[in-house]
């Protein structure tokens, strides 16, 4: 669907609509008889920052999780960055080393230091030389402000500090989108501030993102468009404006009540 | 004529250790390779190799391991390949070993949480890479204990190619109780040496245990 308004926050805005770097069309997915996924149609623009919500079990986190197949969907065309993804590997590998993903759980590597976990895909998956490996990762722990644990092993950082490694880590493959799936879920709640910033500080760069997550305050002062999912589908989808405060459906509504209300 | 029990018959017995330890390292390197190998079949997205490892740990894990020895053994002279019993009894344990430490592996390597895979798989690196950077080193830290534990099943399981008539620690007991015809005190010392063998691993199997179990630095 067409945007409802040109987005233009920050002073970024997606360049011209043919510019569509994820296009989802039809797309269903099923586990077992239990449909997760009902026809779903969405593209992404590059610079485009869109904020997934919905209650548990809507299938939101599967909805980004099939945009780099850590889910298979089994109907419909998923297209990233121009490329379909189809049954071989080598559309899948060319997907993935260019879309970055954040977990709710962090997945960091527990064997490899901070800087190990930042220099593993550019040097495995890209072929880069060592030194330039090294001064990526470098660059990418300043961004996220914590050059200074480089040589820590991710057991002896915080949850928020191992958030940010998370998000340095992915940033060092240069990826075109970057997906977050619930990435302030499992942290204390003082630490959620540091993620948060990061990844407005990555918006304010122009990184297109696909968060899913309940940080209301950052859907309204990040998002150029909210979506709404609920049982597998795509309720509403509106710029925050008009999604916080019109909301068109009922379920919208009910949903912004619960989360709101305290 | 009886011989008495002396210094020399001792001699023998320890020197027949040398074949129960060469044959233990042949079975544990050679097992712990084709057992990497069951691990990763186990473990696999392909479910034809996933099938065909559990059937080869079901076949393995299901029959005596005399049985696996004599098929071995016996085996190869029905197709017509003359094969020693040092032979017969390498393959054998070879193939027994690699069964259970592929089973010990699969377990380890199913313990790495499926985050890291997606992690890994979401930046891009494919199954060996994700397999050699990723998970293989997070499975061997769990693998180490119960893998020196299972080193002492090994060196026990040895002494079963006594009957396909290797000479190694158990056959020599055999040999020196013909002669000596005192088996409580030739097959008590037989049994000596096996545990001041096994013992060891034993306790080093728990130490590592214990070690790995402490919270990761």
């Amino acid at each position: 669907m067409a945007l409802a308004t040109e987005p233009t926050r920050n002073g970024i805005a997606p360049a011209m609509s043919a510019d569509v770097v994820i296009r989802m069309e039809g797309v269903q997915k099923w586990y077992d008889q239990f449909q997760v996924l009902k026809d779903i149609d969405l593209e992404v623009h590059r610079g485009e920052r869109i904020v997934i919500c919905g209650p548990s079990g809507s299938g939101k986190s599967t909805l980004i999780r099939c945009i780099n197949q850590l889910e298979r969907h089994q109907k419909g065309r998923i297209t990233v960055n121009g490329v379909e993804l189809g049954p071989h590997h080598r559309q899948l590998d060319l997907v993935r080393r260019e879309v970055g993903m954040v977990f709710q759980s962090f997945n960091l590597f527990p064997h490899l230091t901070v800087l190990e976990n930042c220099m593993l895909a550019p040097l495995k998956v890209r072929g880069t030389t060592k030194a330039e490996a090294k001064a990526t990762a470098m660059r990418y722990l300043e961004r996220v402000r914590i050059p200074e644990q480089a040589d820590k092993y991710p057991g002896q950082l915080s949850g928020g500090q191992q958030q940010r490694v998370a998000i340095a880590r992915s940033l060092c493959m240069n990826p075109k989108v970057m997906l977050f799936d619930e990435p302030t879920s499992a942290l204390d709640p003082e630490m959620v501030k540091e993620v948060l910033d990061t990844m407005i500080g990555l918006a304010e760069d122009g990184m297109t993102m696909l968060c899913v997550t309940h940080e209301m305050g950052f859907a309204k002062s990040v998002a150029h468009r909210v979506i709404f999912m609920d049982r597998g589908e795509i309720v509403e989808q509106n710029t925050p404006e008009e999604f916080f405060t019109a909301p068109k459906s009922e379920r919208t509504r009910s949903f912004l009540g619960q989360i709101l209300a305290h | 004529m009886i011989r008495a029990f002396g210094y020399n018959e001792f001699l023998f017995l320890l020197s027949a250790v040398q074949w129960t330890l060469m044959l233990s390292v042949i079975a544990f390197i050679g097992g712990g390779i084709v057992g990497l190998f069951v691990a990763l079949g186990r473990t696999s997205d392909v479910k034809p190799l996933r099938l065909l490892a559990t059937g080869y740990i079901q076949l393995f894990q299901g029959t005596p391991l005399l049985m696996q020895l004599f098929l071995v053994f016996f085996g190869a002279t029905v197709i017509g390949i003359d094969m020693s019993p040092w032979v017969a009894a390498a393959v054998g344990l070879t193939l027994n070993t690699s069964a259970f430490l592929g089973e010990i592996w699969r377990g380890c390597i199913q313990s790495v949480p499926r985050g890291q895979w997606e992690a890994a798989s979401s930046l891009g690196l494919r199954y060996p890479g994700l397999m050699r950077y990723v998970i293989l080193p997070q499975a061997v830290k769990v693998a180490v204990p119960p893998t020196v534990g299972y080193l002492v099943q090994v060196i026990k399981g040895t002494s079963l190619a006594a009957i396909i008539g290797f000479v190694e620690l158990t056959r020599a007991g055999q040999i020196v109780n013909n002669a000596t015809f005192q088996p409580f005190l030739v097959f008590g010392i037989v049994a000596a040496i096996y545990f001041a063998l096994c013992w060891p691993l034993s306790l080093l199997s728990q130490r590592l245990e214990a070690r790995y179990a402490a919270p990761s630095r």
